[in-house]
């Protein structure tokens, strides 16, 4: 059975653009809706691009500024000026 | 006795207003920019023409000769509306105030020989001259344009030519010790001195440019891409030992372009790829601006670095630049 990369984040608008781009670059991504966050879950790996989150929001955006709406994460991560990657590959 | 929170996720009746959900073709969440920008203006119903101008209405699609189906389709990609808009540009004052309280603290402009001081004065400070001239363009643009996605962002920009006068004035009063006298001389200097001019006329001409979308042309790819890159970019060598002291002055400048340059180019590139015929307007504006702009910065250039470099280089960042738009120069 695949395991659930997941990351959980504020629903305002400081977080939207990088939902949006989450939803755009993860086919098959599921997203659970609760009051104020935003679960989303993926079989093996869930990736945040920088470029398209840019794109979303119209100025430069580094990937450590998804602490700032940041509430939970399961996976390893991957960090790079480039993308945010959560997966269980090693 | 396990107690067991239980959450309950209230479905709101709308995400965003009705004129917003038409425009998307669904009701789904919106960005304070959308909200703040789309369908803002009014269309419709007013009371009385213009007496001064009875051939349009208020606001009228036929105020410039480019046609679009929809001018809302040109937005800033900056995404800027009041707030974030003044979040940014407060940030960059800041990095000004730093700098002027640098440059104070250590007496960096005190220090300068006397040349390089009278330099700065015939040649730097009537720059705010040509920043006055372009916030009256802008708020222009802004009254005579058609949608808010264009022109709430040019308010912005006036609002960024006129602080940008200000830092230069301020420039001035480092340099005359607060009595304003230098600010008296660079007017002198805009007013009689020929290697102004050309400039002046330039943006004096570009007063009375009645297609706003001509003078949009105009003030961002002539005045703005070629004159004040001309000053700001290409001409540090006029300014010798004080070069890092003036670049620090202007930093704002800098940034500023590098900023509002992405919105502008975005405008003209999406109006020019509308159809052939917006294209070849704006084609033939942008080449009659940007050289005008280059003879208008000839003789400036020459007075600042000896020679007309600065002003052909400029002008070719320039053409460069509209060619990378989709414009034919």
């Amino acid at each position: 059975m695949a395991q659930i990369a997941s990351i959980t984040l504020l629903h305002n608008d400081d977080a939207r653009p990088i939902i949006e781009a989450i939803l755009a670059d993860n086919p098959g991504v599921r997203v659970l809706n609760m009051p104020g966050a935003v679960k989303l879950d993926r079989d093996d790996e869930l990736v945040v691009n920088r470029a398209s989150v840019e794109a979303r929001l119209g100025r430069e955006w580094s990937p450590q500024e998804i602490q700032l709406v940041l509430i939970s994460m399961a996976g390893n991560l991957d960090e790079d000026d480039d993308w945010f990657k959560l997966s269980w590959k090693h | 006795m396990t107690v067991q929170i239980k959450t309950i996720d209230l479905e709101p009746k709308r995400q965003t207003f009705g004129h917003i959900a038409r425009r998307f073709g669904a009701d789904k969440p919106a960005t304070r920019y959308q909200e703040g920008t789309l369908d803002v203006q009014a269309t419709d119903n007013f009371h009385y023409k213009p007496l001064w101008e009875p051939e349009y209405w208020h606001y009228d699609t036929r105020k410039t000769a480019v046609v679009m189906a929809d001018w809302y389709k040109p937005l800033d990609p900056r995404q800027y509306y009041y707030a974030t808009y003044n979040i940014a540009r407060a940030n960059m004052n800041q990095a000004v105030e730093r700098n002027f309280a640098f440059v104070e603290e250590r007496g960096l402009l005190e220090k300068i020989d006397e040349a390089t001081k009278a330099k700065l004065i015939a040649r730097l400070l009537p720059i705010r001259h040509l920043h006055w001239g372009s916030n009256m363009n802008m708020a222009e643009i802004t009254q005579r344009g058609y949608g808010t996605a264009v022109t709430a962002p040019c308010i912005f920009s006036a609002g960024d030519h006129l602080g940008m006068a200000q830092i230069v004035s301020r420039v001035g009063l480092e340099l005359d010790g607060q009595t304003g006298s230098a600010l008296d001389a660079a007017k002198e200097a805009w007013l009689t001195d020929p290697a102004w001019q050309g400039v002046r006329r330039l943006i004096e001409d570009s007063f009375v440019e009645r297609d706003w979308f001509q003078l949009y042309v105009a003030q961002t790819l002539g005045v703005n891409a070629v004159l004040l890159d001309m000053v700001y970019r290409h001409c540090d060598a006029a300014w010798g030992a004080s070069a890092i002291t003036v670049a620090m002055l202007t930093e704002f400048m800098a940034d500023w372009r590098a900023e509002e340059g992405k919105w502008s180019d975005a405008v003209v590139k999406i109006v020019a790829a509308e159809s052939a015929d917006n294209k070849a307007l704006v084609s033939g504006w942008a080449k009659h601006w940007i050289d005008r702009a280059e003879e208008a910065g000839k003789p400036l250039s020459v007075a600042l670095v000896g020679d007309e470099s600065a002003a052909t280089a400029a002008a070719s960042a320039a053409r460069a630049r509209a060619r990378s738009l989709g414009l034919e120069l």
